[in-house]
């Protein structure tokens, strides 16, 4: 619960399940099978840096690791490629936390995109020097495309803190 | 410690700080794509995960499936037709050589008995359908629907109608993963139809392969075709597999031959996963440690 520089609106607390809810979500939504198609976003590492500048006490780097190897397992890629992307990312978003939320979503969202950037970067590294072959520069679209989802998700994913502590029958959300 | 020699509160304890948090989540994950894609040693730990994230796959899965269908669906009544006469003269083809195969496997069997030649190997097939491009995109692999329980293995060649189009490289256990013949760390043992000149063709990137290790000079053309030698013990030989396209001799020490695959590589569906109904024999040791051992039991 943190004061963006927009709203000084007090949210009700992260549930715990919510949070681990919309993480595998997100697993299920990058395991959706599609092919070579480019510019598919990075569900796991947006949802991941959304909550890891969130509750920066909650998710962090552990939790991306363990996603980061569940991806490399359903993707076929070499265990530890996404992990290895993933935990620098959750170093970075928990380390620039406490500054992003002072910013619009849509600063948020230029905040965020180098860090996507980097996380391709890193896994594009890491299977050259093993000896794939590079992707295409169309590869690197999903970070932006990531990157401008993040403003619907900002929305979605507060939802449920914009409840109201007590019901009021006369109050719209 | 505090400055005055105080253990600090309980409170503000949150374990080692995030950068050595980092370095040990770093190394840790060094140390697994070392161990995976140098030594292959994670193969157990992937086989067991894959089973616990299968359903979340298969869930995952099933829009895109359902959109695959409706395609299907709505196929029209002329595609339908054109397909159907297609299928029918390439069945009359295919039983008159059928007929004829019959006898020749007769002879052939025959023969080698006169010769007092071991049997040829016998072949385990099983038919597959390919459910979808594996999503990484540094690699030319497919996802095929069946797996270890249909008999897929490891290792095994795939073939489709025209010919080869990839071998097996993992097998799960209601899934198999096949690396594609353009992939770049496919490798396939060859030998020129045409004089039985052997080598080893590699993936090549953007669909091409490439028959590495031929010396510049050797009689190969373009157009001639490409088959599986079986000299690997896995592969069954006389797979069709690619069409040399352009050859360059004038590098240096080996002539660089680029080939096209001779089967639609990336855009087939229904494909058969064909190996060795028996395992084949064991490698020779390198050195003579059997001899020593076998020496010393006489």
């Amino acid at each position: 619960m943190q004061p963006t520089h927009r709203s000084s609106r007090i949210l009700q607390p992260a549930k715990n399940w919510f949070v681990f809810l919309s993480l595998f979500v997100a697993l299920g939504l990058a395991y959706i099978p599609t092919g070579r198609l480019p510019g598919v976003p990075d569900w796991v590492p947006l949802v991941l840096a959304f909550w890891c500048i969130r509750e920066p006490r909650r998710v962090g780097m552990g939790t991306a690791f363990v996603f980061g190897v569940l991806v490399d397992i359903g993707q076929g890629a070499a265990m530890g490629q996404h992990a290895l992307a993933y935990v620098v990312l959750a170093y970075l978003a928990t380390s620039i936390a406490r500054r992003v939320l002072w910013f619009p979503p849509l600063q948020q969202a230029l905040h965020i995109l180098p860090m996507f950037f980097l996380t391709q970067l890193i896994m594009v590294l890491v299977r050259l020097v093993a000896g794939a072959e590079f992707p295409g520069w169309a590869y690197f679209l999903s970070s932006f495309t990531s990157a401008a989802l993040w403003i619907p998700l900002h929305f979605l994913l507060l939802l449920p803190q914009y409840r109201p502590a007590d019901r009021d029958d006369n109050r719209p959300i | 410690m505090s400055l005055a020699g105080h253990q600090s509160p309980p409170v503000f304890k949150q374990g080692p700080t995030p950068l050595v948090r980092l370095l040990v989540l770093v190394s840790v994950c060094l140390a697994m794509l070392v161990a995976d894609l140098r030594f292959r040693y994670l193969e157990v730990v992937r086989q067991g995960l894959s089973v616990a994230t299968w359903p979340l796959q298969m869930a995952a899965a099933a829009p895109v499936d359902f959109v695959r269908n409706a395609a299907v669906y709505f196929a029209t009544l002329v595609e339908v037709q054109q397909d159907n006469a297609e299928l029918r003269r390439s069945q009359l083809d295919a039983a008159q050589r059928l007929l004829r195969f019959e006898q020749l496997e007769r002879d052939n069997a025959q023969l080698r008995e006169l010769l007092q030649m071991a049997p040829a190997p016998g072949v385990r097939s099983v038919a597959a359908e390919v459910l979808y491009d594996a999503p990484d995109p540094f690699s030319r692999k497919v996802i095929l629907d069946r797996g270890s329980q249909h008999g897929v293995a490891a290792g095994m060649a795939v073939v489709n109608a025209q010919g080869m189009i990839g071998q097996v490289t993992r097998a799960y256990p209601v899934q198999a993963e096949v690396t594609l013949l353009t992939d770049k760390d496919q490798a396939v043992p060859v030998q020129v139809a045409r004089n039985g000149l052997r080598g080893v063709l590699f993936g090549a990137g953007q669909g091409r392969m490439e028959l590495r290790f031929t010396l510049s000079g050797v009689d190969v053309l373009p157009g001639d075709r490409l088959e599986t030698s079986g000299l690997d013990g896995i592969f069954l030989a006389g797979l069709p597999v690619a069409e040399v396209v352009s050859v360059d001799h004038e590098s240096q020490t080996f002539a660089v031959v680029l080939c096209d695959p001779v089967a639609a590589v990336e855009r087939t569906t229904q494909v058969l996963v064909l190996g060795r109904a028996e395992a084949p024999p064991p490698r020779p040791q390198p050195d003579s440690a059997p001899l020593r051992r076998t020496e010393r039991k006489g």
